[in-house]
């Protein structure tokens, strides 16, 4: 039996008025994959993003889990079909501490956040995955930490932890290392390095340096279509993604 | 090899018991200071006997106001109302009363039915609204339903008021007397009831679900939470609460006037929430106490102007006090609860 893609989006389409922020786009991530989404600034990499998690919808196209057409599923229903991201700008709650931050996702995982009877305290499981989170990222020191007073790296490790919890099968990692200092970088990498094998992985990044350590396959896009897919060698060696990343148009350097 | 008789997790999970900040962990435990206002009601029957019927009035305030707070304290949800669900359980109750059957507990049953059906439909209807647009739309249901109980003079007296109610003694044997002996129990105790469920709801898992509602509800979808159907819940089990302080209120006063549905009542419950303290349930005890005794207290004074008072005390509360009176007292009474926010 042939297996389906962990996630497959086939000829994706959204357009704001005249405006074509996804053109065409197709991509999949097989399961256990480590693939980097890249292209230049306003090339449509959070609209997406936005598409495959259900935050927007396609004017075209499909996008599906495990081979299911997730393409009418709301955001909350991709999540429990195994789709998880991370944000590019924190998005956490900031009032509430690191452990709560967790605990919020763990408990929706578990099924338990629906539960109006039992004490939080209670459900034993879920504060295992949530220590099982904070540990792989290091962040039990800070487990009461109100999120607010974290310097932002810090806050980088609560968004991932949070979307580890959703024990998710696709991860999606927007710009992760955005924000976070020099110092940290080489750390966060290890960290990606070290998630569970059979988790497909996508990070869209705009450090080159990230893209190349990490991903085997790396797809780029530009104004809104997909420009080229390919290994990191096959990217590094292509005249076009030099020419778009230099900043010369094509057409330019025809002439 | 012996394994580790304490993994790594379970030993940063006792460490985490052990810190008193981990609200996930503590939050539901007793503490001895919680059963204070409790004795003070208990108290206050004894000491207070001719007071009566402002105790009564205290505590359904009481229990409104805790139904409100758990729909804008722990969910969020920016609502003005609030006196729909109170007032159609006020007039249920009264209803019951004058047509099927004189037993409280069964009228008062049937208003929290009717108050959590109310909560459904118009939160079906509603609760996918935000801000302004959703302050205005439940604020314009009390509006025409105070206009709907004006017109339906055959059913609700319309302006008159509903009289005829009159309820047998609790149970068959605790006579509803005019002194209040019976209804400031049987209020209290089901005040009691009801907050201890509502305690339990908001240290349950669901509890901090409405939470992170409250503090990033985008994020809560981004984690698979069914948001509307969350905020559908507690909206219900609120709209159920207050129909319950609505019920209190008619078989309490065995009349129901068309002010239960009016701006007034709808906008006084937020007030005193406020007052007290939002998403902590004990400034709900605090707050619609204060606002009751001070009410009836200043309004013997000078009935013309004690709003004034009142007016002030909310001033110097939200600019001084934003957490609210209880909020105060917590920051008061313990340093280590200040450190923990």
């Amino acid at each position: 039996m042939s297996e389906s893609p962990a996630l497959e989006i086939k000829g994706l389409c959204k357009s704001f008025g005249s405006l074509e922020v996804s053109r065409n786009v197709s991509l999949a991530l097989e399961r256990g994959a480590r693939s980097a989404l890249i292209g230049p600034n306003g090339a449509g990499k959070t609209t997406l993003v936005n598409l495959m998690t259900g935050v927007a919808k396609p004017s075209r196209g499909s996008v599906s889990i495990g081979g299911e057409d997730v393409t009418g599923l709301s955001q909350a229903g991709r999540v429990k079909k195994g789709l998880a991201r991370t944000f590019q700008i924190n998005n956490l709650f900031r009032e509430m501490t690191v452990l709560e931050n967790v605990y919020l996702a763990a408990s929706e995982q578990a099924g338990v956040a629906g539960d109006p009877w039992r004490p939080a305290a209670r459900h034993r499981g879920v504060f295992e995955d949530v220590i099982d989170a904070l540990e792989m990222l290091r962040l039990t020191d800070e487990a009461n930490t109100v999120v607010r007073h974290l310097p932002y790296g810090k806050q980088r490790l609560v968004e991932i932890a949070i979307a580890l919890s959703l024990k998710p099968k696709i991860l999606l990692l927007d710009e992760p290392a955005a924000g976070v200092p020099s110092v940290e970088v080489e750390w966060l990498l290890d960290v990606f390095m070290g998630l569970p094998k059979d988790l497909s992985i996508l990070i869209i990044e705009h450090d080159m340096d990230i893209v190349f350590k990490f991903a085997r396959k790396i797809f780029v896009l530009v104004q809104g279509a997909m420009l080229m897919s390919g290994t990191p060698d096959e990217i590094a060696a292509s005249d076009e993604v030099q020419a778009v990343y230099l900043g010369r148009s094509l057409e330019g350097r025809e002439r | 090899m012996q394994p580790d008789p304490i993994s790594p997790r379970a030993r940063i999970l006792q460490a985490l018991a052990a810190d008193p900040r981990t609200r996930l962990l503590h939050g539901h435990r007793f503490r001895a200071a919680e059963a204070l206002p409790w004795i003070l009601a208990v108290v206050a029957y004894f000491a207070f006997d001719t007071y009566l019927s402002l105790g009564i009035a205290v505590l359904i305030a009481v229990l409104f106001t805790l139904s409100l707070d758990l729909v804008i304290g722990y969910a969020g949800i920016a609502t003005l109302g609030h006196a729909t669900m109170y007032g159609f359980g006020a007039y249920t109750a009264g209803l019951v009363a004058v047509h099927f059957t004189r037993e409280p507990v069964t009228g008062l049953f049937m208003a929290m039915l009717a108050g959590a059906a109310m909560a459904f439909v118009t939160g079906r209807l509603f609760l996918h609204l935000r801000g302004n647009t959703l302050i205005m739309l439940t604020l314009a249901v009390v509006v025409m339903l105070s206009e709907v109980a004006n017109k339906a003079t055959s059913l609700t007296g319309g302006e008159d008021g509903l009289r005829g109610v009159v309820i047998d003694p609790l149970f068959g044997i605790y006579k509803f007397d005019i002194w209040g002996r019976t209804r400031y129990w049987y209020v209290l105790v089901t005040l009691f009831v009801l907050f201890l469920i509502a305690r339990r709801i908001a240290h349950s898992s669901f509890g901090f679900a409405l939470q992170g509602i409250r503090e990033n509800d985008r994020r809560m979808s981004a984690i698979g939470s069914p948001v509307p159907w969350r905020l559908l819940v507690i909206y219900t089990i609120g709209g159920a609460f207050a129909g319950a302080a609505g019920g209190l209120l008619a078989q309490s006063n065995r009349f129901v006037g068309l002010d239960v549905f009016s701006i007034s009542t709808t906008s006084t419950v937020l007030i005193m929430l406020v007052l007290g303290g939002t998403g902590r349930l004990y400034g709900a005890l605090v707050g619609a106490a204060i606002y009751v005794m001070l009410h009836h207290f200043a309004s013997a004074i000078n009935p013309f102007h004690w709003m004034f008072v009142v007016g002030a005390v909310l001033i110097l509360t939200v600019l001084f006090a934003p957490a609210g009176l209880f909020g105060l007292i917590e920051k008061l009474s313990s340093p280590l609860n200040r450190r923990a926010r």
